[in-house]
């Protein structure tokens, strides 16, 4: 080979370089080129009930920020994942968002565990993240924003209000068997025992039991003055069943701090459901100009017969706008830009009312509810404004430590 | 070494250098992590191969010590200083339980389908135990055993003598492949030595092996103990790639086990390693698909046993065998000669037991 | 003494719902020697069969007893033919195809229906006890299961087609040789294991609710109890849902549901090492 062949070469090589880096730094400038946005949400397997109405919010917030001109004159291009209710599945769909979709953002997860599995992966390759699902608390870390209530936010409130509508001291705690189960069961002890009560007897479930004829019976042998179920999932639901066919709805009232987040109140019958209490951020019986401007679209979009908005769904919609609005604030879809903005307080008003981000926990302030359950609909009863994420900001304070990664166990003290 | 053994470890040979070189230099990450997931699913495929296909011992909760391993890790890992150590305990536990067990089964005469159920229900007692684990008087140490949402603090393998600096995804991938091709050399050895014959020929006629002289209860917990311990090796880097639940012990992974087995082919190692491959990147494909909101169109579970179905009724010798005779038959034909009977490549159907 | 009462039915309704749902494998097993592991999701579609019968106008009754067995009898004739028949002999590689198979139904209905729980609420009300009450669907349930075991018993002791069906149990070369079809006899005891398991399944849906993935709850139950019972279809089917129902209960009871179920899996690993070959492979080795 000779000299000039070789420099030749290399300037050919050098040009080459130059054209294949050229398309990967306009890519930055083109305003036409989307935004990329990645959804996870389980749309088969056990957990689906969760989340379709999830992945009905995040298509609707999205389609109408791209149809108000997009984010940053750029339009989003949503891509979703179905993990199929498989945890390893979760981690391997946050990779594949994160590096090979490049997203700028990521909203999902149902279970805590599917939160755990995507939540190393998100930080590590520094892709914001939005978790929408009401949980247990105690998540601290500065890539997540979790937009969900957490029991300080509804426990506190609800626990008093219905030992006195129902007039009851011992309460009964029916409990999914896992973390959300365990720690929500804690917080419903401390409330209880505050308020001169006391949980009589708590019983824990796997997710697949569905069988609870020998809980049932053991129920009749303690006779507590009231049920507070926090079953969770498909096979949980024929408990309301059988519960009824066992004559004792109308003999022990029920109050509930999950019946409903996966639409239970269209899959039971009102004999099933009538009078039972729950509280969450969010009803789709709230009778705000907002709640009704949305769910009208809602309805038009995906019709009438789709799985109803639930508090997951409404905060998956208020996440997608918050962080859209906090693009425009920070004028980049840059992580660290995005999450300073998100940190000023940067509030939404939506369906689910007003929710500001709280910079020192990433939760949020949100309006909370209790409603009575009544003919496969939410009558609300109460609501108690702008409640903060007190359990949480006990353990946690990420402007103080804003390399923070876990997710605290609250000390319940009871 | 015949012709074919020759073609077969050039393959392999391909194949690992295709994986441990190519692959990292292309760089792409989804690929690595997925690819660690895969393969440490492929060691527990070769662990069923192994004494399913070869030693005719039919376990329908193989997952069981791949679950158990991963436990034993994770737990050993966030209590102890080493992790490399914690994986060699947990390899060390997986083997001791198939040990146990095999010593409960085997001289308890058990054999078929009641080994099948046994094994099965053995695994399910696990996965019921670790799932209501979920309270905090569940802790072992250092490590609470979580329930239903596993351990999502499963420490993740470092070097030996530097506890603080766990390795990147990127090197657990190149991890679970070398070990992928590790446990296969093991096995394929295996299998070349007198004890290997001994159990093939057990599986082939249990009483005449016996009446030969073969303590053949001893055979079958030796190669049982062997299958149990690379499902744990298996369960260990499965916990390093995504980290442990009790859906390690899950109906869902028995049986997804088995099946890999008998599409990619029983009897023999390469052929499940290619079914785990192969199927787990089609269930990986399924759920990206976007079908947008409603209702996915290709449901997983109706694909997957479609596959399984058409597999059973219409591969009888699983992707390999069939592939290879029918990669015979063409060369024989190419040469104009007549192509060897396919009952001579694969293990022929008649045989599973 | 009302609690005592309470937890004896409460043990005859688990031990009957034990039952209830093995009955269609136990049948196909004990004839066949052969693993339907789409037994789950033939649960679940009689669940759906009733439902959706039930919802388009039919009495719940009809739709339970008629509606349910039918649909998946005839589910269960064209599998036969399409999967079952060509893999006779096979064993390993039947439970695997019906293990596709069971996979293949679950994406089928989730397609149709959606991944939800539907259900009808359980009729009858309840009967109290003393200070306790328990549903008297539940109890109804066990009594259609008594029924069903002594019907299967008279069918098999008393008629013709019993006759035919026990010499094939005992031995199929020598029946084929006197000129029974083994074809004949393997289809028709497929359809009618799929048919119990139809009526079982809708039998169960009221109380439990029917999902596509319902099936998956039963199925391992169901496999176990069938195989610590043995080969005899009446009474390997009862004496192990006998036993392992009592232990189930006792636990539940004592300690908590999850806790019971362990303990049945444990009884059911501890019996099969002692008799290896299920109950009656030991015991009641004349019985049906």
């Amino acid at each position: 080979m000779t000299d000039f062949s070789r420099r030749t070469l290399l300037k050919t090589a050098a040009a080459g370089a130059a054209l294949g880096l050229a398309p990967a730094y306009l890519r930055h400038a083109s305003a036409a080129e989307p935004i990329q946005v990645a959804g996870i949400h389980d749309a088969s397997g056990g957990i689906d009930i969760y989340g379709r109405p999830m992945i009905n919010s995040l298509a609707l917030a999205v389609e109408e920020i791209n149809a108000a001109g997009g984010v940053l004159g750029r339009p989003i291009a949503l891509k979703n994942y179905d993990p199929q209710s498989n945890m390893q599945l979760y981690t391997q769909y946050a990779t594949e968002a994160a590096t090979k979709q490049k997203a700028s953002v990521v909203f999902g997860g149902i279970i805590s565990a599917s939160r755990e599995a995507m939540r190393p992966t998100l930080r590590r390759f520094r892709t914001p993240y939005f978790y929408n699902m009401l949980y247990e608390g105690g998540v601290c870390d500065r890539n997540v924003f979790c937009m969900g209530s957490t029991p300080a936010q509804t426990l506190q409130k609800f626990t008093p209000f219905v030992m006195k509508r129902f007039n009851a001291k011992t309460i009964y705690v029916l409990a999914a068997d896992y973390n959300y189960g365990q720690i929500t069961t804690k917080w419903i002890r401390k409330f209880a025992s505050e308020n001169g009560g006391a949980v009589a007897q708590a019983d824990f479930f796997p997710l697949d039991v569905n069988d609870f004829g020998p809980t049932i019976r053991k129920i009749q042998a303690e006779k507590p003055d009231m049920i507070m179920s926090v079953l969770v999932g498909a096979a949980h639901n024929s408990f309301y069943r059988q519960w009824v066919a066992a004559g004792m709805k109308d003999k022990i009232p029920m109050a509930s701090t999950t019946f409903g987040i996966g639409n239970e109140q269209v899959l039971t019958s009102p004999d099933e459901h009538n009078g039972i209490v729950v509280s969450y951020a969010y009803f789709d019986g709230l009778k705000t100009p907002e709640n009704e401007a949305f769910l009208k679209k809602y309805t038009a979009r995906f019709g009438e017969k789709a799985d109803a908005v639930t508090e997951a769904s409404a905060m998956t919609y208020h996440a997608v706008n918050l962080w859209a609005a906090a693009a425009a604030k920070a004028g980049s879809v840059d992580r660290d830009k995005v999450i300073l903005a998100l940190e000023s307080g940067l509030s939404f008003t939506g369906p689910a009312g007003k929710t500001t981000i709280d910079p020192k926990t990433h939760h949020d302030t949100l309006d909370t509810y209790i409603a009575e359950v009544r003919d496969r609909a939410y009558h609300v009863l109460e609501s108690f404004p702008q409640q903060p994420p007190a359990d949480t900001a006990a353990v946690c304070d990420l402007a103080a430590s804003p390399n923070e990664t876990k997710q605290f166990v609250i000390d319940v003290k009871s | 070494m015949t012709l074919r053994d020759a073609l077969g470890w050039l393959l392999v040979g391909a194949a690992a250098l295709y994986a441990l070189v190519a692959v990292p230099t292309g760089g792409e990450l989804t690929t690595m992590i997925n690819g660690s997931i895969y393969a440490s699913y492929a060691i527990l495929a070769l662990s069923l191969a192994l004494i399913w296909g070869y030693a005719g011992i039919l376990s329908f909760g193989q997952a069981a010590f791949f679950g158990l391993a991963g436990y034993v890790y994770a737990v050993a890992g966030l209590n102890l200083e080493s992790t490399p150590l914690a994986a060699v305990i947990a390899v060390a536990a997986a083997a001791g339980f198939a040990a146990l067990l095999g010593y409960f089964m085997f001289w308890g005469r058990i054999s078929d389908v009641y080994l099948g159920v046994i094994t099965l229900t053995v695994s399910l007692i696990l996965y019921r135990f670790i799932n209501q684990t979920a309270g905090e008087e569940w802790t072992i140490g250092a490590a609470p055993l979580g329930g239903f949402n596993g351990i999502p603090s499963t420490p993740i393998l470092a070097p030996p003598g530097h506890p603080d600096e766990p390795f990147l995804p990127e090197q657990i991938y190149v991890l679970a492949v070398g070990a992928l091709l590790a446990c296969y050399v093991i096995c394929k050895l295996a299998m070349a030595t007198r004890f290997g014959r001994a159990v093939v020929a057990i599986r082939e006629n249990e009483g005449r092996a016996e009446l030969l002289g073969y303590d053949t209860r001893r055979y079958k917990l030796g190669i049982f103990t062997l299958g149990g311990a690379i499902a744990g090796v298996g369960g260990v880097l499965f916990a390093n790639s995504v980290f442990v639940s009790p859906n390690m012990f899950s109906l869902q992974t028995n049986g997804q086990v088995i099946i890999w087995v008998i599409v990619g082919g029983l009897g023999t190692f390469a052929g499940p390693v290619i079914g785990c491959f192969l199927l787990m990147a089609l269930s990986t494909w399924l759920g990206s698909l976007d079908a947008g909101p409603g209702f996915a169109v290709l449901d997983p579970n109706l694909v997957m046993g479609v596959v399984l179905t058409l597999c059973v009724l219409g591969l009888r010798q699983g992707l390999l065998p069939t592939a290879l005779a029918l990669g015979e038959r063409l060369l024989a034909k190419a040469r104009g000669t007549r192509g060897r009977g396919a009952a001579e490549l694969g293990q022929p159907a008649e045989e599973r037991p | 003494m009302d609690y005592a009462l309470i937890v004896i039915l409460q043990l005859v309704v688990t031990i009957a719902n034990l039952a209830l749902i093995s009955a269609g494998l136990a049948v196909i097993f004990g004839m066949m020697r052969i693993i339907n592991m789409a037994h789950g999701e033939f649960l679940m579609l009689g669940g759906y069969a009733a439902l959706v019968s039930h919802q388009a106008g039919l009495n719940l009754w009809l739709a339970i007893f008629v509606a349910a067995p039918v649909t998946v009898g005839l589910i269960g004739a064209v599998l036969e033919r399409l999967v079952i028949r060509r893999l006779y002999g096979r064993m390993i590689d039947t439970m695997l195809a019906t293990w596709g198979v069971s996979l293949a139904l679950v994406g089928v209905v989730t397609v149709i229906f959606g991944n939800r729980v539907s259900g009808i609420s359980p009729p009858l009300g309840s009967v109290p006890i003393g200070g306790y009450a328990i549903g008297l669907y539940e109890l109804l349930t066990a009594g259609v299961t008594a029924l069903l075991f002594l019907g299967g018993w008279i069918v098999l002791r008393r008629t013709p087609v019993g006759l035919i069906a026990r010499g094939a149990m005992q031995n199929r070369e020598m029946a084929a040789a006197l000129g029974v079809d083994p074809a004949r006899v393997y289809a028709t005891t497929f359809v009618t294991g799929a048919a119990i398991s139809g009526l079982a399944g809708a039998l169960i849906a009221p109380i439990t609710g029917v999902a596509p993935s319902i099936g998956s709850v039963y199925i391992a139950k169901a496999f176990i109890t069938v195989i610590s019972g043995g080969t005899a279809i009446l009474t390997g089917a009862l004496s192990a849902s006998a036993l392992l129902g009592s232990v189930n209960t006792a636990f539940s009871f004592v300690m908590t549901p999850v806790l019971g179920e362990v303990a049945l899996l444990a009884a059911a690993v501890l019996l099969l090492r002692v008799l290896p070959r299920g109950i009656t492979g030991r015991f009641f080795r004349r019985s049906l």
